[in-house]
């Protein structure tokens, strides 16, 4: 019998692990145009290995590696940002879906239909 | 101090410093073509500089810093039947690059509406969430 608390399992972590990268993910296509700026993105394998031991997700912060950096030394890609914005909607969404699924098996058993 | 920044304040605050942009191109190519009678009235090119602003977590959003005016110079043009012409018959056209304003616009445009993007996914992602359990 699971405890309450990971009655979600995995999925609460990382919803809010998807939530964190959204923003930074944000914030890079937000400095696309700001000399110097350089992109950032959370490793997410890591990060949610360190949340799950209740360590901050933020040491697994890491600078991007630019194709082709710009000579104002701004290393945002916008290819390459909006592939991982999209990458990372889609996993927030299927992590929603499993909590959903989770919670419709609670109601229903509560409701012991 | 570092704030908390939500994505709604990243992109809208992006959308800002874009949208500023975009007014000093426009301002500049309303202005290619003009002259004027000495070096010093004549309109040169202005530059939103950007500059980034740290929040918590990693997240950042953008501010316009500064409004840089361009390193190109007013050119002189000999035009003595010019009204504004000075004694020796010189006026100074803006100075403007037409076509780099066309394609700073046209990048403007771009990411202006990557942010519009990025904006319109999150409130998806957040209105969905919210609707979790019902």
């Amino acid at each position: 019998m699971p405890s309450l608390d990971n009655m979600f399992g995995i999925h609460a972590t990382a919803l809010k692990l998807r939530e964190q990268r959204m923003g930074m993910i944000a914030s890079n296509i937000a400095n696309a145009a700001t000399p110097g700026y350089k992109a950032r993105d959370i490793e997410f394998s890591s990060a949610l290995k360190m949340a799950e031991r209740g360590q901050s997700p933020e040491t697994a912060i890491q600078y991007r590696i630019p194709v082709q950096p710009s000579l104002d030394g701004n290393t945002v890609e916008l290819a390459t940002e909006q592939t991982a914005f999209a990458e990372n909607a889609l996993a927030y969404r299927s992590s929603l879906s499993f909590l959903q699924g989770r919670i419709g098996t609670l109601t229903r058993a509560l409701k012991g239909e | 101090m570092a704030e908390n920044l939500s994505i709604f304040d990243i992109s809208g605050r992006a959308m800002a410093a874009q949208l500023v942009r975009l007014n000093t191109t426009a301002s500049n190519l309303a202005n290619a073509g003009t002259v004027s009678g000495s070096e010093g009235t004549a309109f040169r090119s202005m530059k939103p500089v950007f500059r980034t602003i740290m929040g918590e977590a990693g997240k950042a959003t953008v501010q316009v810093d500064r409004i840089d005016n361009g390193t190109t110079a007013p050119v002189k043009r000999y035009q003595p039947d010019h009204p504004l012409a000075d004694k020796e018959g010189n006026v100074w056209e803006a100075a403007v690059d037409s076509a780099a304003e066309m394609v700073e616009m046209l990048e403007t445009s771009r990411q202006y509406q990557n942010n519009v993007q990025v904006l319109a996914t999150a409130k998806g992602l957040i209105s969905e969430t919210l609707r979790l359990g019902q």
